[in-house]
């Protein structure tokens, strides 16, 4: 791809970018959220035409008009959300949008039998008859890989394909992605996660604001290198650690049961305890149970049974506001649907814990002196880049909204701090920002606990790291016993005892 | 004597239940299409009404039914195609686009049946269609084998479908269309073509489902259907978006409908409960739709517009 630009109305995502992937190699692209990478691969896919620039593929230069186009020209692309269909059968997946054999018929037997071979070549261990709703998220990538090489892709657009999977799975996938470069295929491997682009990439392109900011290999760069290519700055990628000594438990939890929306027992007899000055991470793939024991602590979800204390007092099934008077703050994990309000503004949406209170409410009325000075304190005290404290939420970015709902969480001084995927879809300018804030919170007596998906996040900002897996926690290690390979045994359900020996 | 009495009663009531059941059929068969490639349509009912009136409209002008037949089938493709346009280019809201189709076809085939008509004169319907052989049986022969062509389209479209959605490449198109339209997008099945054939082949059956109620009762009037097309719509969630239980699902209504009939002819439901027996095929619908039809689920992708990115 040379020269490629693409405009969108008030953004240049694309500027001017050269970017070529040869037979054999995995060359990733590495970005932030909105650096580009996207924009670039949905050209290169056919699903966004550039304004300027040119694609030669195997030297010629091609029009890919469109998805179906760059198929033909053997370009397959394994979507970040997988591109399947749950209620239809692997095979069926597999011929969507192929010519068959047989005219106007299905021709699930041809198709059934070569997916077979594609997947003992590769050590797939994909089988074409069964319904795609049943399958684990790494059988479905596998899917996704099948779907691709069936159409005979010679290069490979990975977008993000790790983001789903626990960090066994990931080797595993790691292993196929190898597999098929050595076969003579290009791969694009798109991602933002330093660790495994380290790993698996032969080359690093990296973007930032729709430009390419470095070029680089896996063995003349470090992670340290690559995020300051990223942000452009130096980056912090763990907070700095104060010894604080831990005191009283401030968040206890015992014999725990939280149904989910569906089915029952979300959160399985869960029992936790966090000390004052500490913070505790809680590691897992999502739907584990995470989002309802979250949402029980905070009295968004009644508990079917078991008993939580905050500060000394029991607060299961209490309403929200009590639970805060409490003590807690929450940042929630949907930070658009629970965390703020979109359409409010700014210094609305920094004074919704107590709007209801003095200084800021006054005989029913709003006192917007108050309101405004105490919105101008956080906003640069959090460093939340907004034009003013009169716009409109929802046009900040993602990592200043997750700022400004810190700023009023961590302003309202809580004696528990429960944060729910702080940093997902935000920069890493400003998820520096929001570990250290977090991690502030050490000294200041605080009990934190963090839910993250981001197994880096919690082994760098925990003190004590729990797993959770189907509604449980199977075990809780110190940090400093910490590694990637023991959490990551347990998130996919061994006890402690097996996985820490 | 009292016994083959009572045999002849049922073999008939089985017989007109077949028949009663057959605009259901249609209508719904055309419906449960439309939204396995994720589009909604209550505007079956307006649809029915205008490809009944066009239907009853050419009879009376050609004295043939076949034409009454086509001209159902027609209108039913033109608003097909008007309605994909709003509901795919426009992106109107499904649920309030139908509700505006079935309007549009309430009023305008009064209006047109009041401008070109007037005062009803009947048609003359189907004569039935005897099955060679098979229409002989005894007992099974009525019952199955001698109705007018129409119901044999009807069930014959059954099986017909169910081989379209299972084993053909664009049946395969539309389950995964109204399941996931991205993943078949990606893939470069066209979505937009899809659904329109989709709509409009359904609507299309609407016209149908019209015209052949137009002609077995061989009369135009005013609201002919009678919220027929809402009942087709009610089965669709009963039959779980398929063919066969999308037939199960109107052979009961019509079953119901053929017994009340029979039970008000011999007088065995009294004239003043009369209003609330014609009820029961409804309240027998609600009820298994509140039983049955909590089982399945609808194509994830209903209602829901495809804007590729979007």
């Amino acid at each position: 791809m040379r020269g490629i630009t693409k405009k969108f109305p008030g953004v240049l995502a694309s500027d001017n970018v050269d970017f070529d992937v040869r037979a054999g190699e995995v060359h990733t692209l590495l970005g932030e959220n909105g650096a580009g990478k996207s924009t670039l691969m949905k050209i290169l896919y056919g699903l966004y035409q550039q304004d300027e620039g040119e694609i030669l593929l195997h030297g010629k230069p091609v029009q890919l008009t469109s998805p179906a186009n760059a198929i033909a020209h053997g370009i397959g692309m394994i979507h970040q959300h997988f591109m399947l269909v749950p209620t239809l059968t692997v095979a069926e997946n597999v011929s969507l949008g192929l010519k068959s054999t047989r005219g106007a018929l299905t021709d699930l037997k041809t198709v059934s039998r070569r997916i077979t071979e594609l997947s003992k070549t590769f050590g797939l261990h994909v089988y074409p008859d069964e319904h795609v709703w049943k399958l684990s998220v790494g059988e479905r990538q596998r899917v996704e890989i099948i779907k691709a090489l069936y159409r005979d892709a010679s290069i490979l657009i990975l977008d993000e394909p790790t983001a789903v999977l626990t960090p066994s799975e990931v080797d595993d996938i790691f292993v196929i992605f190898r597999r098929l470069a050595e076969d003579g295929r290009g791969l694009v491997f798109i991602s933002h996660k330093l660790k495994e682009v380290l790993d698996l990439s032969d080359k690093i392109t990296v973007l930032r604001h729709g430009r390419v900011t470095g070029d680089t290999t896996p063995a003349k760069s470090d992670r340290h290198d690559l995020a300051q290519m990223m942000v452009g700055r130096e980056v912090k990628l763990a907070p700095d650690k104060h010894e604080v000594e831990t005191g009283v438990p401030l968040l206890v939890i015992e014999d725990l049961y939280v149904d989910g929306d569906r089915g029952r027992h979300a959160v399985q007899g869960l029992n936790l305890e966090v000390k004052s000055g500490e913070i505790l991470g809680i590691a897992g793939i999502s739907g584990n149970g995470q989002r309802e024991l979250a949402e029980a602590i905070a009295g968004l979800r009644t508990p079917q049974s078991g008993k939580i204390t905050i500060n000394g007092q029991d607060t299961t099934a209490s309403k929200p506001a009590k639970i805060r008077k409490v003590g807690l703050s929450y940042v929630p994990e949907e930070r658009m649907k629970d965390g703020a309000v979109g359409d409010f503004d700014v210094k609305e949406n920094l004074i919704l814990l107590n709007h209801n209170s003095e200084p800021f409410c006054k005989n029913g009325l709003l006192n917007f002196r108050e309101i405004c000075s105490h919105s101008e304190k956080l906003v640069k005290e959090y460093a939340v880049k907004t034009p003013s404290i009169d716009a409109t939420t929802k046009n900040l970015s993602g990592g200043n909204i997750q700022k400004l709902i810190m700023a009023r969480e961590l302003s309202a001084g809580p004696k528990v701090l429960l944060a729910s995927q702080p940093t997902r879809g935000v920069d890493i300018g400003a998820a520096e920002y929001i570990h250290e804030r977090i991690s502030q919170q050490r000294q200041r007596g605080t009990a934190s606990v963090v839910i993250s998906e981001d197994l880096d996040e919690v082994m760098a900002l925990s003190d004590r790291i729990a797993v959770m897996f189907d509604g449980k926690i199977m075990g809780i290690i110190n940090q400093e016993d910490a590694t990637r390979e023991s959490i990551g045994l347990m998130m996919t359900g061994e006890e402690q005892e097996a996985a820490s020996v | 004597m009292n016994d083959s009495f009572a045999v002849m009663i049922i073999v008939a009531t089985i017989a007109s239940g077949i028949r009663l059941a057959t605009p259901f059929l249609l209508a719904s068969l055309g419906e449960a299409l439309g939204q396995r490639s994720g589009v909604l349509n209550l505007g079956v009912d307006g649809v029915m009404l205008l490809g009944a009136f066009g239907a009853y409209y050419m009879v009376l002008q050609t004295n043939n039914l076949y034409y009454g037949l086509l001209v159902g089938i027609g209108l039913g493709l033109i608003i097909g195609l008007f309605y994909a346009f709003i509901t795919l280019n426009l992106r109107a809201e499904q649920g309030v686009s139908g509700i505006g189709i079935y309007l549009f076809g309430l009023g305008m085939s009064d209006l047109l049946f009041q401008k070109f008509v007037g005062t009803p004169r009947p048609i003359l319907p189907f004569m039935p269609l005897d099955i060679p052989v098979l229409s002989g049986l005894p007992i099974v022969g009525e019952m199955l084998f001698q109705h007018s062509i129409i119901v044999y389209i009807a069930f014959a479209l059954v099986p017909v479908m169910s081989f379209v959605l299972h084993r053909t490449t664009y049946g395969l198109n539309i389950r995964a269309i109204g399941e996931n339209p991205e993943a078949a997008d990606s893939l470069g099945v066209s979505v937009m073509a899809t659904r329109y054939s989709a709509i409009i082949i359904g609507n299309g059956l609407a016209g149908l489902a019209g015209a052949a109620l137009a002609i077995e009762l061989g009369i135009f009037q005013q609201n002919l259907t009678n919220a027929m097309g809402f009942i087709a719509i009610a089965l669709v969630y009963f039959g779980a978006w398929s063919p066969k239980g999308v037939m199960i699902g109107s052979l009961v209504f019509g079953l119901v409908q053929a017994i009340v009939l029979q039970c008000k002819t011999f007088g065995v439901i009294p004239r003043s409960a009369s209003d609330l027996a014609a009820m029961a095929p409804a309240i027998i619908t609600i009820l298994a739709l509140v039983v049955v039809a909590k089982r399945f689920k609808q194509p994830a992708a209903l209602t829901k517009p495809y804007v590729r990115g979007g």
